[in-house]
């Protein structure tokens, strides 16, 4: 039990955080209730996806800035496929369009691998490839998405013989939790995920096990790939149509991932801490708004935020590690 | 010792070459290992035992030569490979991955946990807890889980590199006693280590290499040392004294640098001498015996646990390499790489030290600057066509350039840690020939080198460092690379006066 909680004591403490944050908007907005926690669950979707992505890229030593645009052209496919289709059909959409995800990841890891240009000029690079290519299926905002699958993460989870006010869980929390569950499972339960860690970790002593460097690589990127598909896809199930033009989720994730305890150098953190964070970064964003402060003011203060947490966390940590 | 002839060999490897662009490596090795044989893999810093285990264990692959593992020819493309056919090395380097716990460096490797924690017991290490990060436990420790796991894979080869180097005694005992019983139970060994007593102990045959070749293959029997020692070295064993004139050392007043007791880090435990300026001190060790640590010291790259330095009779404590500059030490690293700024010119990197001299008032006095360049370059006879980036200089231009930014901006103590690492032997001599002339000159200079030959033509006085310890100083007209040899592998009193 000690631990379980040394071990996690950063998401532990984003966990704590994200609950003083919870609790000061009620403070701020006496009215914030169900429809507040909806709209930020719905509004944090795609970050949460972009930003698991990311932390897998980063936790296996690489990096991609791709993220946004892979999702992009995940979102544009989807909702061009959608105009008309069937409920069934939407079926094969999906499964289509997260396969095209991880063909996009695959394509970013092999180029890295292969090439051994610099991960941060190959996925600069692709980054303005993939732009192009969203604009070419879609080139402007438009498209459909099947109703079905926006029920999917639109309102409030409706507990029977409960009334519709008193349901406080987001349909969208619990669609990002159960989608990033088998990403979860990957990285902390199969061989895989530890090669994933010990990769990014320390590539010589990794070689030295007997870990295939490369293909661990390619792989962590077309995991990044699956769940830029599934951002791109929440995006369009969100708004009910494709938008071509990344939003602004590259530097967002990169914030979320730093911020979830996820060392930018390789091998260290986890999916959850990333995803409170980004949690952490919405709210402070919203209560930020709903205080009417000056959104120019708001970035500054995200950023200051960004920078003293995780310098606070090194600090602990250091301590730590000499009693 | 009890081994039958009439085994193949587990392990033959005949005629291993590797080169590296330009440096060959490896040009002749062979080893062979017969079934139930510790051998002892043996040679200077230098001669092709780390690039030989890298190629038997998948790491690298090798230009030339047959590798046969049991009678058939194999060659590894992967660390994996070579584990699949029964070849598990234990690097000198701890190679659990920091970041993950024991129990999934484990899984990661595919170790089964049962054995692996047998060994472990068997070995002497009893607290051990499988979720502790690898990270947070002591060398000592690393170290044997690495022998643990490597022997819980049922090996049929084990290759073992300096195994024992970061042990305390205790758990040498038990590393030497589980690989002896290894061996009886007919498992193969190869035993790498600069400790003839270990090597005494536990191998059944010694294998020398020399300059990336195999120049002897003998058993292990009393008296051994010495030829073993010889066939290190090849057959010059009367040195090659070179007639410079030394300036001498005479002692008046207090030294340039003087060491008292230095500690420093876990290997530095007891260094004291004294330099004055116009003398050359050579300091000899074999790897990791704490000469890293002391010119780290020296160069303010690090704090000393202990013991005192003193600069003109001053003690001193360096916080900063700027305090060591400041105090007229000129550190040219081991690692080149270190020093210089690889992607700018010949020029600005042999400036940089001396941009505080020649800046006027914050701007860089470009004609100052060029003047003092010009005349370090010509000194050195620096191969100027691909000036404009250092990188794109050899190893032996590139060397010169980290000693000429001290010609330029001229040196009270000159720290030089093996500056003749990889390069030719034309360069080397101009670099002597440097070395002496900055020393008349009334520089004090301090000389680690990891090549015995060097020592005569460079230096006056020589320092033996073995197992953290200064353990003889001597002349160097006296120290011939036998004696020399000898110190470093702590035989001193074995040998008569």
């Amino acid at each position: 039990m000690m631990r379980l909680v040394q071990r996690n004591g950063w998401v532990a403490g984003l966990l704590v955080l994200l609950i003083i944050l919870l609790i000061a908007t009620k403070i701020i907005q006496p009215d914030f209730g169900a429809s507040g926690v909806e709209s930020l669950g719905r509004a944090s979707v795609p970050f949460a996806f972009a930003t698991a992505a990311m932390a897998i890229v980063v936790i296996a030593g690489g990096i991609d800035l791709s993220i946004a645009a892979m999702m992009a052209v995940c979102s544009v496919t989807a909702a061009r496929l959608m105009v008309g289709a069937g409920d069934g059909e939407t079926v094969l959409i999906v499964i289509l369009v997260l396969a095209l995800g991880a063909l996009m990841g695959a394509i970013n890891g092999a180029m890295v691998v292969l090439t051994r240009v610099p991960d941060i000029v190959v996925t600069l690079a692709m980054l303005f490839v993939w732009e192009g290519t969203a604009l070419l299926i879609l080139n402007t905002p438009s498209g459909a998405a099947t109703q079905w699958l926006r029920d999917l993460i639109l309102g409030s989870l409706s507990i029977p013989g409960l009334p519709e006010r008193a349901t406080f869980i987001p349909k969208s929390l619990v669609f990002v939790v159960i989608c990033l569950i088998p990403f979860w499972f990957i990285m902390h339960r199969t061989k895989l995920g530890l090669s994933i860690y010990a990769v990014g970790g320390d590539p010589v002593a990794a070689f030295r096990s007997g870990v295939p460097i490369g293909r661990t690589r390619i792989i962590a990127y077309s995991l990044a790939g699956v769940l830029a598909g599934l951002g791109g896809l929440s995006l369009t199930m969100s708004t009910g149509i494709g938008e071509p033009i990344p939003g602004p989720y590259l530097l967002a994730s990169v914030s979320a991932v730093v911020l979830g305890g996820v060392a930018l150098s390789g091998g260290k953190g986890g999916i959850i801490g990333p995803i409170v964070a980004v949690f952490i970064l919405r709210l402070v964003r919203m209560d930020l708004t709903l205080m009417s402060v000056d959104p120019n003011v708001t970035t500054i203060v995200e950023g200051t935020i960004m920078v003293v947490v995780v310098m606070l966390g090194g600090m602990l940590a250091m301590k730590g590690r000499r009693p | 010792m009890v081994h039958t002839q009439t085994d193949l060999p587990i392990l033959d490897a005949q005629g291993i070459a590797k080169r590296f662009g330009a440096v060959t490596a490896l040009n002749d090795a062979s080893l062979t290992v017969a079934k139930g044989q510790v051998v002892a893999l043996m040679g200077a810093n230098g001669a092709g035992k780390s690039t030989l285990v890298k190629i038997l264990t998948g790491a690298l692959r090798p230009d030339g030569g047959h590798l046969k593992i049991n009678g058939t020819d194999r060659s590894f493309s992967s660390p994996g490979a070579a584990r699949e056919a029964g070849l598990v090395p234990v690097y000198q380097e701890p190679s659990l991955i920091r970041d993950l716990d024991v129990a999934q460096n484990l899984r990661l490797g595919d170790t089964p946990v049962e054995p692996f924690l047998h060994w472990v017991a068997a070995l002497g290490i009893t607290d051990l807890d499988l979720h502790e990060m690898a990270g947070d436990l002591p060398l000592a420790t690393l170290r044997i889980l690495d022998l643990a796991r490597a022997l819980a894979s049922s090996p049929d080869v084990l290759l073992l590199d300096e195994m024992t180097a970061a042990l305390p005694s205790d758990l040498v005992e038990k590393v030497l006693n589980v690989v002896r019983e290894q061996a009886d139970a007919g498992r193969s060994v190869i035993y790498i280590s600069h400790r003839f007593t270990e090597i005494a102990q536990l191998c059944d045959r010694a294998t020398v290499l020399r300059d990336g070749a195999t120049v002897g293959d003998l058993p292990i029997e009393p008296g051994v040392e010495e030829r073993v020692v010889e066939l290190m070295l090849g057959a010059k064993l009367t040195p090659a004294r070179i007639a410079t004139h030394r300036a001498h050392a005479t002692a008046t007043g207090p030294a340039r640098l003087g060491v008292r007791n230095l500690a420093a880090g876990s290997r530095l435990t007891d260094v004291s001498f004294e330099l004055h300026g116009g003398e050359v001190l050579g300091v000899v060790a074999l790897e990791g015996q704490g000469q890293d640590e002391l010119f780290d010291v020296l160069g303010g790259f690090r704090r000393a646990r202990g013991g005192t330095v003193t600069v003109d009779g001053a003690p001193v404590t360096f916080r900063h390499p700027a305090d060591a500059i400041a105090a007229g030490h000129s550190l040219v690293p081991g690692n080149r790489a270190d020093a210089l700024l690889m992607s700018r010119s010949v020029r600005e990197n042999i400036a940089i030290p001396r941009l505080a001299r020649i800046c006027n008032w914050g701007s860089i006095s470009m004609r100052s600057e060029a003047e003092t360049v010009t005349a370090a370059i010509e000194r050195l006879q620096i191969d100027t066509r691909a000036q404009g980036e250092v990188r794109r200089l050899s190893g032996g231009n590139q060397q010169k350039v980290t000693i000429a930014r001290w010609v330029a901006s001229g040196v009270g103590t000159l720290l030089l840690f093996d500056p003749s690492r990889g390069i030719d032997v034309r360069t080397k001599r101009q670099i002597y020939q440097l070395v002496r002339e900055m020393a008349e000159q009334g520089a004090a200079i301090l000389f680690y080198t990891s090549e015995l030959a060097e020592i005569p033509q460079a230096c006056d006085r020589v320092a033996v460092i073995f197992n953290g310890k200064l353990v003889e100083i001597m002349d160097a007209a006296d120290a011939d690379e036998p004696r020399l040899m000898r110190a470093a592998y702590g035989l001193t009193s074995k040998v008569p006066a």
